[in-house]
């Protein structure tokens, strides 16, 4: 005998997609709009103005190393002629991290706070990371069709584990005396949490974005099996027709990609901590 | 002692009880109802009790020592005061005001306004600056930049960090940055400041200093402290009045040299027997009365009821003379007698005086 939850979902989703139509359709709206505003905005710019602009920023946002390194990124993706490619990644990457942090961040510091919310998080989340990401992809592309939308959605998920889990554990990180003391001087709960919690939880938080960031980047990747384009539709093609060169051109432009984003997002935000310090 | 004013007690606290653990609301309900001991409490209820029937009254302008090692209770009991921790039972008035009736704005607003707090952690902030972390206390409660850096600035001056005031807590000794935690609570000028073992992590000639300079600083600004020590010597340093803990039950409170004169049980005995009472024990805890002198009186020394048996000594060596008159407002009151200065030495009164 076999249990075949299939045979349960598949309805449940065939409900969904009748019924919610109109709600999935706004979904795949919106995102499809973000999306394209972010991708537009990365290309709108020849692809040597796009680089001189990022290395600049990253100069003043994260020091000099930063921004050689992210000259030397984008500059390996241009010339390996990748460069719509890896735009349309970064921009697939950039929306799926917001979100994820948006829905992990506030959970996660729930999670600190309530050891039952935790308790109750825990298998789920166990399950969102243990689950092969194929998985995920199935019923995104039942409701979301092919595209860019059901990439984004199982990026969330795929992305959002890590985030939330160590969100906890930097807030539960947090020194017990200082959030005493910031009880004692009689602190709003809100500003305990940002004055006193938030920058003890810093550091802790910011080796959960990097992994969201990277994790996100490898499902979005993957997510060129459903049409997401981008360097994920490099690779897949790469495999598909057997192209040796093309699957490895693409794989190194990733590989650049992610460590622009990893050294980008934590040198900003390293540097702004200790900005705020010394300000 | 002299019978104070009503007005001038800032913090009473009634016979307030906390117990701790998943049972806690039953075990009060078995101390109030049935008079439970901690003993049983802990057997039948499986819940700590960590402070018992407590009541103290911390004056204006006082410093009120409460002694006791590790697990009487102590810190927990200061915590009661500003409800970081929530009474089981009993009553805690601040200023006259019952904080456990608080609502959360009001007890912020008291938090920041009247009870300062320095910690044994120190607990200042690491990623701000000495004055930013003197100032942290006015920040949260929306004093504008200005202002309260000018506060955080003279605060910092009276606790001699002028020159530190851009540097970093870890650039800082552990002393210093007791300092930096005890201008943080000055600088919103509370009327009290609660020190919850502020200077036991620090090496002795340093907490020594410090607990000079806090005294006189407290007397200084006229405020009124609670002071949380394990050590004894420090509570007679500080201390106008001390309180000895034990196993979350106030055993004694009085003058130190009450406590070392008259000690309440056993326990406290043993504490105090290596105390010093040279600079402890006045002269009017060891003088018999004039009858009792079969000697002259006009051709003894003088000296006050207040001075201490060191100085007595020194009078009594330089003089060569054999007793002191004690004098209040130019009238004898008693006499103290080398025997009376020797018992007072070891702690005791002259029972023949009695």
């Amino acid at each position: 005998m076999t249990f075949n939850p299939g045979a349960f979902l598949a309805p449940v989703v065939d409900w969904l997609n009748a019924n919610f139509h109109g709600f999935f359709a706004l979904i795949t709206k919106a995102i499809e709009a973000v999306l394209g505003t972010i991708e537009g905005a990365l290309l709108v710019l020849p692809p040597y103005g796009l680089i001189a602009l990022v290395a600049v920023a990253a100069f003043f946002a994260a020091g000099l190393r930063v921004a050689i390194l992210s000259a030397c990124c984008l500059g390996f993706c241009w010339l390996m002629g990748l460069w719509t490619g890896s735009m349309q990644t970064i921009a697939l990457v950039v929306v799926a991290v917001a979100i994820a942090v948006a829905i992990a961040f506030p959970l996660g510091i729930l999670a600190a706070r309530r050891p039952r919310v935790e308790a109750a998080l825990r298998p789920i989340l166990d399950v969102m990371q243990t689950v092969p990401p194929w998985v995920y992809l199935i019923p995104a592309v039942m409701i979301f069709s092919l595209g860019k939308v059901p990439a984004i959605i199982a990026t969330i998920v795929y992305g959002v584990p890590p985030m939330l889990r160590l969100t906890t554990l930097a807030f539960r990180g947090v020194p017990k005396d200082l959030k005493e003391l910031g009880e004692a001087i009689g602190a709003k709960p809100g500003t305990i949490l940002w004055k006193i919690e938030f920058p003890a939880a810093t550091p802790t938080l910011l080796v959960g974005l990097n992994q969201c960031i990277l994790l996100s980047l490898a499902m979005v990747v993957l997510a060129g099996l459903v049409g997401a384009g981008g360097l994920g539709a490099e690779v897949t093609r790469g495999l598909t027709r057997m192209e040796m060169g093309l699957g490895l051109r693409a794989g190194l432009a990733i590989v650049a990609v992610a460590l622009l984003m990893d050294r980008l997002s934590r040198g900003a935000l390293e540097r702004g901590s200790r900005r705020k310090q010394a300000g | 002692m002299t019978q104070t004013d009503t007005s001038d007690v800032l913090i009473d606290c009634q016979s307030v009880w906390k117990v701790f653990g998943d049972r806690s609301r039953e075990a009060i309900g078995a101390i109030t109802q049935r008079g439970l001991g901690k003993q049983e409490v802990l057997r039948e209820f499986g819940c700590v009790v960590g402070v018992s029937d407590a009541s103290i009254q911390v004056r204006r302008g006082e410093i009120f020592c409460i002694m006791g090692l590790s697990g009487s209770g102590k810190s927990t009991l200061i915590r009661l005061l500003n409800r970081l921790i929530e009474p089981s039972l009993g009553q805690v008035k601040v200023k006259g005001r019952d904080v456990a009736a608080m609502d959360a704005a009001t007890l912020r607003e008291t938090r920041a306004r009247h009870i300062g707090m320095v910690f044994q952690s120190v607990a200042l902030l690491p990623q701000r600056t000495v004055l930013e972390n003197a100032a942290f206390g006015l920040e949260v409660q929306g004093v504008s930049r200005d202002e309260r850096n000018r506060a955080a600035s003279a605060a910092l001056d009276k606790v001699g960090l002028s020159d530190w005031k851009a540097r970093y807590p870890s650039e800082l000794s552990g002393g210093m940055q007791q300092r930096v935690g005890l201008a943080r609570a000055l600088t919103s000028d509370p009327e009290i400041i609660l020190m919850d073992e502020p200077f036991s992590a620090l090496d002795p000639l340093i907490r020594r200093q410090l607990q000079d300079e806090f005294r006189q600083l407290t007397k200084d600004l006229g405020k009124s402290a609670v002071f949380i020590t394990h050590d004894l010597d420090e509570a007679i340093r500080i201390g106008d009045r001390i309180a000895i803990m034990k196993d979350g039950v106030i055993i004694q409170t009085g003058t130190a040299e009450e406590i070392v004169m008259n000690p309440a049980d056993q326990y406290v005995a043993d504490f105090v027997a290596g105390i010093s009472r040279l600079h402890l024990i006045k002269a009017h805890s060891v003088m018999i009365s004039a009858g009792q002198w079969q000697g002259a009186v006009d051709g003894l020394p003088r000296c006050s009821p207040e001075a201490d048996i060191d100085a007595l000594i020194g009078q009594i060596t330089e003089t060569g003379s054999d007793a002191i008159a004690v004098e209040e407002d130019g009238k004898l009151v008693g006499i103290v007698t080398i025997r009376n200065l020797l018992l007072g030495v070891r702690g005791d009164a002259d029972a023949s005086a009695h």
